[in-house]
């Protein structure tokens, strides 16, 4: 994992931002975003709802909602994305980056066979003949680990379990090999036994592939096994970014650590849950300090009057916060 | 402590519970199929303890829950609730038993009436079971409650789309202790939470167990969501208890294959420990309940399977003190 | 320095009132509204409808003739200013502003008692229908069938033989007929209301049957019965106008917008502003009604813009 700085850099955000424009006034649902990502490396944006995770990539994918309006750069292979025209932006959108849902069912033509749906990606991207894209789609359906995937081609999306869909949209993001795969919250839906499958699955086959995934998640246990690299989102903002090992090991701001804290475990009893009081703030009445300010348990006079910008701490470990690593004590004695 | 809540009275008993559903035939001509959503289940829940039911989607854990308040009527089996079986009961005689046996909704917003202010909502139950209170009792009560659950009184007039989903959790929960039950039934309570939000919840509901003696039925998909808050733990796999027993037990050495590989999924929040433990990969999806396979449900996925689990179900037998399981290749303790 | 207590909870009581938290609560239907209020063509409309309704039951108190007193001076006279007359008079020598105004509060009236006898029977019937579901629901449902498969226009003949003609008879023969449809509705939209956990959780808190249909199901069902009432009363509007040309409708010297366009039509090319001006009426009436039902539709349906 040391080699991951010396990869050619593929995605890069550069000061990006998302706002809407809503009747009660613009929200700035992302705010000044700065991040690399680099070739083949697994990096997961963790969370919670309203915290901007997927409206990033959704901007970047151009599939914000209309009031929606992304300004800063996002340089894929140099190429900046939000310049495109919406014809460019089509192709790169089916051949270099994929997006893989949370429901399934938003990715699959409910009325199509999945054979067609799966040879049309190929057809119209990389100009396979029919016969050609069947091939090539049914040996994507077997590494995904469909089981019986001849009788399972000629099927419609309803006639499949929630898992089998699942797998077959990650069939359909990966066969165009995109250099990027964005899964926002790709198991959410789903159950644990399955969940567990369809993460080995991307494990594997992002491997096998070198291809570059962005895991949107609200889980931090979902992550710990997966990613290479985590940013974990707060309001609109990056509140900390480090490899994945040290971000749990020694978490720098505190809503990274209460976040950890507060994660129910399998394997451990907890007598006393962690517990981060509060609600995420309103995008349209943020604090005008620390974002986090109003929950945080160590928050201080100067966290209350402007907000803390990203600092590096370590090598690769950066975090907004301006008394970072606190201790399980101190998270607790708030609760 | 375990020993004195063990001693205490059965507050609900359930035998040989099985709840079916008729499917409309896909053509004219076919007859209606039944689908079996809770198979044969049997469990005792003493007062005071909290029992946690764990399972995947369409494992029949919702609809258990609801067979077991009479939301949704069982055929078969017995509910027994202060000695009367709920399943011989008139739907007036169970509306009269509600008072004392309440639920939580996995959608915290859904299972509020869009149309109601929060101190409506709130004091429905009490406006069924104590008609009689005055304006003023009721509007105290009601304040009372949502003090106790973490509400600001301030937000008595305003509507649930105006909430937050652990806000609107809230109010579900206050709308369920008002009547002061004995059960309540808490249907994914948090699944549809963020994780800062959840803990929020759990420890209220711990909060509220211990302050108003209450006995809960937890269901969820998490493992370590039941873990932080059961006693008391079901497994159940397409309708069927596959394993039950304490929670420490259970949770120390799952006995059942499935127990083991639904612990094995749970993900866990620590990257070296995710990275070293060896998992157990299941094949393939839980099989229908319309289409169940012979003999033993899990015997499709299981990996320990042998030609008597494809025929016969395996009966329920204990493992040891505190823990049952149903399977012919269970892991015994070893001294046994 | 850790911040004192009292500080954090300052900041946290400056948080809440940024959030706009204030007492009150905003209803669905009070959003709906503030929706409406911001669609041009609804509040255009709401304006010619209000104005329209002032007309026809203010309007005739305030201009010097009556409806069924022929001016002996003014036979078939044109509009003008002079005589009083602005639309001018009929065959008869009666004065058409006046009977445009008391035509079109006919209309409304019609159209409104109409409205309201299909909202009440349709809301009931299908929610009930609805609601209890099985065997119940079968036989009510049927009962629509059947209903609806009567031509309607011999069912109203038929009434009218009966009963004699008579005004309100229109009004509940009409309204009769259109329940049928609003009880459909009503009751598609109680099945899906019907799963919903908040219905589920009336239960559960102990809730009866009927108590869940009066607090639960109807209140949530205003949105779809505003916007399909809104879309009826111009339908009823048109189908007293088409009884009345056909002779069903009101008697004379009582009068109908749809009365008056008959009459309008017969002397078409000698006296044209027997038509136009009814017509006139009518049409800013329907399409006022139209654009309201569909600011409506858009209000209470955001999603669906």
């Amino acid at each position: 994992m040391t080699d991951q700085t010396q990869k050619e850099v593929l995605l890069e955000l550069k000061d990006y931002s998302i706002t809407f424009k809503t009747p009660d006034g613009d929200v700035k649902a992302v705010s000044n975003m700065n991040l690399t990502v680099r070739r083949g490396e697994r990096i997961a944006i963790v969370g919670e709802s309203g915290s901007g995770k997927s409206q990033t990539f959704l901007g970047i994918m151009g599939l914000l909602a209309k009031n929606g309006q992304t300004s800063g750069q996002a340089l894929l292979e140099g190429r900046d994305v939000l310049a495109l025209k919406p014809r460019e932006l089509d192709k790169v959108r089916g051949k270099d980056m994929a997006m893989v849902f949370q429901d399934p069912m938003t990715a699959l033509n409910p009325s199509l066979k999945i054979s067609r749906q799966l040879t049309e990606q190929l057809e119209i991207h990389r100009g396979f003949t029919a016969r050609a894209a069947s091939v090539e789609a049914l040996d994507m359906l077997k590494r995904v680990g469909i089981p019986d995937p001849t009788r399972r081609f000629n099927l419609y999306p309803h006639e499949l379990s929630g898992g089998m869909r699942q797998r077959i949209v990650i069939a359909m993001a990966l066969l165009t090999k995109p250099k990027l795969l964005i899964a926002d919250e790709p198991t959410t839906a789903l159950d644990v036994t399955i969940q567990a499958q369809i993460l080995d699955l991307f494990n594997d086959l992002t491997a096998e592939m070198n291809t570059a995934l962005l895991m949107i998640t609200h889980d931090l246990g979902v992550v710990a096994g997966l990613a290479d690299r985590v940013a974990v989102m707060y309001a609109g903002n990056i509140v900390e970014e480090a490899p994945v090992d040290e971000l749990f090991e020694k978490p720098a701001h505190p809503y990274t650590a209460a976040l950890h804290a507060a994660i129910p475990r399998p394997d451990q009893d907890v007598d006393e849950l962690v517990v981060i009081p509060g609600r995420p703030p309103n995008l349209q009445h943020l604090p005008k300090g620390c974002n986090f300010s109003p929950r945080c348990p160590q928050v201080q006079d100067d966290c209350i009057d402007r907000p803390p910008q990203l600092e590096t701490l370590a090598p690769q470990h950066c975090a907004a916060c301006f008394h970072p690593f606190p201790r399980r004590e101190e998270l607790l004695t708030h609760a | 402590m375990l020993d004195q809540t063990s001693s205490a009275p059965t507050l609900l008993k359930v035998e040989n519970l099985t709840t079916q559903f008729e499917i409309e035939a896909k053509s004219f001509f076919k007859k209606p199929s039944v689908l079996t959503a809770v198979n044969d289940v049997s469990f005792e829940l003493k007062e005071g303890r909290t029992l946690g039911i764990v399972g995947e989607s369409g494992c029949g854990k919702s609809t258990l829950g609801r067979s077991i308040l009479q939301l949704i009527r069982a055929q078969k089996g017995r509910v027994v609730w202060q000695g009367k079986n709920l399943l011989d009961l008139s739907e007036e005689q169970i509306r009269m038993a509600r008072r004392d046996m309440q639920i939580i909704f996995q959608d915290p917003i859904a299972s509020l009436d869009p149309r109601m202010t929060v101190g409506d909502i709130i004091a429905e139950p009490l406006t069924v079971f104590e008609p009689k209170l005055s304006r003023s009792e009721r509007l105290q009560r009601v304040q009372d409650i949502m003090a106790a659950v973490g509400l600001v009184p301030e937000m008595i007039n305003r509507y649930p789309h105006e909430f937050s989903g652990g806000q609107a959790q809230r109010i579900g929960i206050a709308r369920a202790v008002i009547t002061r039950p004995k059960l309540i039934v808490c249907d994914e309570p948090v699944s549809a939470l963020d994780v800062s939000i959840q803990g929020q919840v759990i420890t209220l509901l711990r909060k509220l167990r211990k302050e108003f003696g209450l006995t809960l039925i937890f269901i969820s998909h998490d493992l370590s969501v039941v873990r932080l808050i059961s006693d008391d733990v079901l497994v159940l796999y397409l309708g069927r208890i596959v394993e039950a027993g304490d929670c420490a037990t259970v949770f120390s050495a799952p006995a059942h294959p499935y127990t083991q590989a639904l612990f094995s999924a749970a993900p866990i929040p620590d990257p070296k420990l995710a990275r070293q433990r060896s998992r157990i990969r299941l094949q393939g999806d839980p099989p229908s309940p319309m289409n169940p396979p012979p003999g033993c449900p899990f015997q499709p996925r299981c990996w320990k399977a042998t030609d008597i689990c494809r025929t016969k179900m395996p009966p329920t037998e204990l493992v040891r003190a505190g823990q049952s399981a149903a399977c012919y290749h269970m892991d015994l303790p070893a001294e046994a | 320095m850790i911040l004192n207590p009292a500080k954090r909870e300052l900041l946290a009581a400056e948080l809440l009132e940024a959030e706009g938290l204030s007492p009150e609560g905003r209803s669905l239907t009070k959003d709906a509204m503030r929706r409406l209020c911001r669609n041009k063509a609804a509040v255009v409309s709401i304006v010619v409808l209000a104005l329209l309704i002032l007309a026809a039951f203010i309007g005739p108190y305030l201009i010097p003739h009556n409806y069924e007193d022929p001016d002996w001076a003014a036979f078939r006279a044109p509009p003008s200013w002079e005589d009083g007359h602005y639309f001018g008079t009929d065959p008869n020598g009666r004065d058409l502003l006046a009977r445009v105004l008391y035509g079109t509060r006919v209309s409304l009236a019609v159209a409104f008692v109409a409205t309201l006898v299909s909202v009440v029977i349709g809301v009931l019937y299908g929610a009930i229908s609805g609601y209890f579901g099985g065997r119940l629901d079968s036989i009510m449902m049927r009962f629509v069938d059947i209903m609806y498969a009567l031509p309607y226009i011999l069912f109203v003949i038929l009434l009218m033989v009966i009963f004699g003609r008579n005004v309100y008879l229109l009004f509940a023969a009409i309204g009769a007929l259109e329940w049928l449809t609003m009880a459909r509705i009503v009751r598609g939209q109680t099945l899906s209301l019907k799963n919903r956990e908040f219905i589920e959780a009336a239960r559960a808190s102990g809730q009866k049957p009927l108590k869940i249909i009066t607090k639960h199901i109807i209140p949530n069902l205003v949105g779809p019965v505003v916007i399909f009432a809104a879309l009826t009363v111009p339908e009823i509007i048109a189908t007293e106008s088409f009884l009345s040309y056909l002779g069903f409708g009101v008697q004379e010297p009582l009068t109908s917008l749809g009365t008056l366009i008959a009459e309008g039509t017969d002397a078409m090319e000698s006296m044209p502003w027997l038509l136009v001006f009814p017509a006139i009426f009518l049409v800013s009436l329907l399409l006022s009604l139209l654009f309201i039902g569909d600011g409506l539709r858009d209000a209470f349906d955001p999603k669906d813009r």
